[in-house]
């Protein structure tokens, strides 16, 4: 077994600061992992731009019904609880809503239905300097990213070392699959009402799941902060606070990580990482 | 013959209901002897996939004819495997529109809309 630590970075929207985060975190600690978790605009990519080692399918499982044997009793019609299957003068499969659960084809009395692999998606490993990074892609249409998370979060399974996970936004299954195994959460937030009612969310979410975590403030200004007054209400500690600042924003814009250029307030990125590896020890 | 319609009351002067897989109920009139019952659209809970429900229960019930203003692209599928038929309702009540089908006033309905699935991001 791996001995890795898996530090979640998320947010309850997107363009909190995310992947500005755990890219910056991942480079500014030495031999770690990078995983990009948002399969359905996964952008991580865009800042390490990894040389890819491996690139591999993934796959599900989907019904695939022989007509010849089929006795047209409907039991897998009635048994499925998402609607995948209807029956007109044969069983009809709608692929996109079918969730694999494979129980078509254990109640059909006649053995018609076998499980065939339907691919809906790619995981890729690469390596940029000190980051090894995993990262997936979901295909259009599908319904669903999380056969890909899961194989995302599989391949650091017999790991070591630090992993710094870049959630999908939101709070929805695909970020609870991404986050059941986190040694460590980090919520990031902006300093807006908004940014204060999705943080709220997210960290409800955390919470549900028991995690340890702190919040990252970011795109701070002068004034009011709605998401620094909700973490004070609530006792959750402020790890650290990102100014809004022109240079950080260009930086981002053109690809680049801060903490492998001289920007002038990378000790914020620093001061993170080890209040991170504090708790994580 | 059974023909059905999606209705926002249990009544035979209820308005047509737009959405056809999420319907409250469907009204069923038997050309035969013309009888009228309704059936409650169990599909309406679904979390997904409703239409698709919907056109399997009728399939179940016998339904030959439907008269609704839409319906979708999975249910479509359905329907069209089971040899049913969907007419395009006209403005009124479920019992004007029987009417109307009875005189042969109405269209076959052709459009099926690509549904809201994904609320029509994807």
């Amino acid at each position: 077994m791996g001995t890795n630590k898996k530090i979640v970075v998320l947010s309850g929207k997107g363009g909190t600061g995310k992947t500005l985060v755990s890219v910056n975190l991942a480079a500014a600690d030495f031999d770690s992992y990078y995983l990009d978790c948002d399969v359905e605009e996964p952008n991580g990519h865009l800042y390490f731009k990894p040389q890819i080692l491996e690139e591999k399918n993934v796959s599900v499982l989907i019904p695939n019904v022989n007509n010849d044997l089929c006795i047209g009793c409907k039991k897998c019609v009635n048994f499925c609880q998402f609607n995948a299957l209807a029956f007109g003068k044969k069983v009809i499969l709608f692929k996109e809503i079918c969730h694999s659960c494979g129980g078509c084809a254990l109640v059909c009395p006649a053995h018609a239905i076998t499980e065939i692999e339907k691919t809906v998606g790619i995981v890729n490993i690469g390596i940029s300097e000190n980051v090894k990074t995993v990262g997936g892609i979901m295909n259009t249409g599908e319904a669903s990213g999380i056969p890909i998370i899961k194989n995302i979060l599989e391949y650091i399974k017999d790991k070591s070392g630090n992993v710094y996970i870049d959630c999908p936004p939101g709070s929805a299954c695909i970020v609870m699959e991404s986050i059941k195994d986190a040694d460590y959460c980090i919520l990031v937030a902006e300093p807006t009402i908004f940014g204060a009612h999705n943080l709220e969310m997210v960290y409800e979410l955390v919470k549900l799941f028991n995690k340890p975590c702190g919040v990252v403030l970011n795109k701070c200004t002068e004034g009011l902060n709605p998401s620094e007054e909700f973490c004070k209400e609530n006792n959750i500690e402020i790890l650290v606070q990102i100014p809004y600042d022109a240079e950080l924003g260009e930086l981002n814009s053109n690809g680049k990580i801060a903490v492998r250029e001289n920007y002038k307030n990378n000790e914020l990125f620093y001061s993170l990482l080890n209040k991170v590896k504090e708790v994580i020890k | 013959m059974r023909i059905t319609l999606p209705v926002n009351n249990k009544d035979i002067k209820s308005d047509i209901c737009p959405s056809f897989g999420r319907t409250p109920y469907f009204l069923i009139y038997d050309t035969d002897d013309k009888s009228i019952i309704f059936l409650d659209n169990l599909a309406a809970q679904s979390a997904g996939g409703a239409g698709i429900k919907a056109a399997q229960m009728l399939l179940d019930q016998s339904i030959k004819i439907i008269i609704a203003p839409r319906y979708g692209e999975n249910a479509a599928k359905v329907l069209l495997d089971g040899g049913i038929k969907v007419y395009k309702n006209v403005a009124g009540t479920a019992e004007k529109n029987i009417k109307a089908y009875e005189k042969n006033q109405l269209d076959i309905l052709a459009d099926i809309h690509p549904g809201f699935h994904n609320h029509g991001n994807k």
